[in-house]
């Protein structure tokens, strides 16, 4: 397969995965066995970033998974920046996946927030993965401050509901240079296996394999999902047309002169 | 249904929203309402969005006809939480720094009128109950006091904060009220939430319970929650101390409270609490007539989660181990565990004199455990620190 290149470094997996929700840190360690990803996001809120024994951490095999530390519950930039900025003095990890999500409902992207976070951060060495809404400006916008990749979602995050924002997703997937993961709101395979099919470079899940009523068993799902999608991506899939092309109704008669 | 489903504009006060419903005063015509709602109502009120709030959806919820949909209620609540907050329990623990109260309401065994042996805690001695905290895995710790303004000033407050913040990564206060400017202060110093229960909804109920003290204002009481929203509080804590008043009639009023606060403060969290009046020193509970069934108190908190989908829902330990046991799975996100309701009690034993008497006395690693059994895991750390930019 063809590798999912981001920021120079190679991955073989299209699935990115996030760490909450699960019933123990033991079965999320099953689960991202079981799915073959290579980055992990953990929440900086949730782990105790600095102690390898936290009850998360330990679990997540460093030599195995890349950890992409995250910054959700920030409400703002700054919140995200010092943030950031902790986790790489804890961990030399320089990577991060930027969230600025300041209404803890919806959990929905600040636009403004995330672009002024971003440029501090790439301009201090970051890696910056920004989790955005599907906004195209704003992807190229993110692009132009060099940031690694953009994330945008397909539906509010923890919905499950798919990808409404695939207009704008097509956008994004057209106009970019940078990998584009589609983020949030993937509540099936399907959904992951369409990401990919528009052309995704990877897609990343959380809640579906978290609250799914067998995480392992659905973390190898979206394994194929994602694999199958990227397969039928690179195969170039037909458009779909408004009628069936069986024949040649109008023309056929002329096989037979 | 006569109930408007209108929603209020968000800029409304929640006292003018209270009067205009009379939600605050008349509940002889909220229990004719409730009495009105038929089972079509409420399976109309399931069959709707669930997590989305309207006055009549709860209205629906809460009425006696849906008594008979209970384990329908479990199942969608249920559903709504494992998707919103996963398999995740958050655990805390109260930590009282003072018994003095200038208050005297009739319910709680710190009121002034009662006669025992107050305690205050240094902040020294704050601190080394903290430190059995912290050692028993907290680090999310609530600061609790009844309102002694002279001892637990706003600087003893922050002062204990700025110490607390390197050992728990979430401060948050129930204490008595304050201003908003007060409330950024406490901010400021690293308390991000703040608990203040209405106690009830019902002026009546209110004056006959408040019968001396700066809490016996009713309207100065419910501006609280704004003050402190408004002052950037992460956590906005709401509650009625059932047992005062009509449950059915409170959670309506809590509904249209907590509405109105989402909206205004967009970038906080809302949560609700279920603290049901308990025994406690020299206050009997004969001398309460609305008292609260586990049914009952179990169809309140389904209500309110399938009406705010992200509500944090929490549980004290006022209740019993084998209900706490079964509500977890419920639809609670948040509960306190191994909890001393006396200023000092960690350190030393005061089960007589605390504000209310514990029920559930497991400590936290055997709460802890339970979780676990339950295919939960516990969480002690939701925060960090970094957040804050002092």
């Amino acid at each position: 397969m063809d590798k999912l290149v981001i920021a120079g470094r190679q991955f073989d997996s299209r699935l990115l995965v996030g760490t909450g929700k699960f019933a123990s840190p033991q079965v999320m360690a099953q689960a991202l066995a079981a799915c073959g990803a290579e980055i992990v996001t953990v929440a900086l809120r949730r782990v105790d970033i600095g102690n390898p024994q936290d009850d998360t951490l330990r679990e997540i095999d460093r030599e195995r998974f890349l950890l992409l530390p995250n910054t959700s519950g920030a409400r703002t930039a700054e919140e995200a920046v010092r943030l950031a900025r902790l986790a790489r003095a804890a961990t030399g990890i320089n990577w991060v996946k930027l969230e600025v999500t300041p209404d803890p409902y919806y959990l929905l992207p600040d636009p403004v927030e995330t672009l002024k976070a971003a440029e501090i951060l790439v301009k201090e060495g970051f890696v910056v993965l920004p989790y955005i809404n599907a906004d195209p400006i704003l992807a190229k916008r993110l692009e132009d401050a060099g940031t690694a990749t953009v994330m945008p979602l397909g539906s509010p995050i923890g919905s499950n509901q798919g990808l409404k924002t695939r207009a704008a997703l097509e956008i994004i997937i057209e106009q970019c240079n940078v990998p584009v993961v589609v983020d949030a709101g993937l509540g099936l395979p399907s959904h992951a296996a369409e990401a990919m099919e528009i052309g995704a470079d990877a897609v990343l899940i959380n809640t579906a394999i978290a609250t799914a009523g067998d995480p392992c068993e659905m973390a190898l799902a979206f394994k194929l999902a994602v694999e199958a999608g990227r397969r039928a991506y690179l195969a170039g899939p037909r458009a779909p047309t408004d009628r069936a092309e069986a024949s040649s109704p109008l023309t056929g008669f002329l096989r037979d002169e | 249904m006569s109930v408007s489903a209108s929603p209020v504009r968000s800029s409304t006060s929640i006292k003018a929203v209270l009067e205009k419903q009379r939600l605050d005063a008349d509940t002889e015509v909220w229990e004719q309402r409730l009495r009105q709602v038929t089972a079509r109502d409420v399976e109309a009120a399931l069959a709707s969005r669930p997590g989305s709030y309207s006055l009549p959806r709860l209205l629906a919820l809460v009425s006696p006809a849906a008594e008979g949909y209970l384990e329908q209620m479990a199942g969608l609540s249920q559903k709504l939480t494992l998707q919103r907050f996963g398999r995740t329990i958050k655990l805390y623990a109260p930590l009282y720094l003072s018994s003095h109260c200038v208050n005297r309401c009739q319910y709680c065994g710190f009121n002034e009128d009662n006669a025992f042996d107050r305690v205050r805690l240094s902040i020294d001695e704050a601190l080394a109950e903290a430190e059995i905290l912290a050692r028993a895995g907290f680090r999310d710790i609530l600061l609790v006091t009844s309102e002694d303004r002279k001892f637990i000033t706003v600087t003893y407050l922050t002062e204990l904060a700025k110490v607390l913040r390197a050992r728990f990564s979430f401060i948050s206060a129930e204490i008595y009220q304050m201003t908003a400017s007060d409330y950024r202060k406490l901010f400021d110093a690293g308390i991000e939430g703040v608990t203040l229960y209405q106690e009830t909804y019902d002026r009546r109920a209110y004056a006959n319970y408040h019968l001396g003290g700066p809490k016996a204002d009713y309207d100065t009481r419910l501006r609280g929650p704004d003050d402190f929203g408004s002052a950037g509080m992460r956590e906005i804590g709401l509650g009625a101390l059932l047992g005062l008043a009509d449950w059915r009639i409170e959670t309506l009023a809590l509904g249209e409270h907590a509405s109105g606060l989402f909206k205004r403060y967009w970038q906080s969290r809302i949560s609700f609490s279920f603290p049901r009046l308990r025994p406690a020193c020299g206050v009997p509970t004969e001398a309460f007539p609305h008292l609260v069934t586990d049914r009952n108190l179990v169809q309140m908190m389904l209500a309110l989660r399938l009406c705010f989908a992200d509500a944090g829902l929490v549980l004290s330990t006022r209740e019993r181990a084998d209900l706490r046991d079964r509500l977890v799975k419920l639809g609670i996100t948040k509960m306190s565990a191994g909890s001393r309701t006396s200023p000092g009690g960690y350190s030393q034993d005061h089960k007589d004199t605390g504000q209310f008497k514990v029920d559930d006395e497991r400590n936290a690693s055997d709460v802890a455990a339970m979780l676990k059994r339950q295919g939960l895991e516990p969480v002690w750390k939701d925060w960090d620190r970094a957040f804050l930019s002092v």
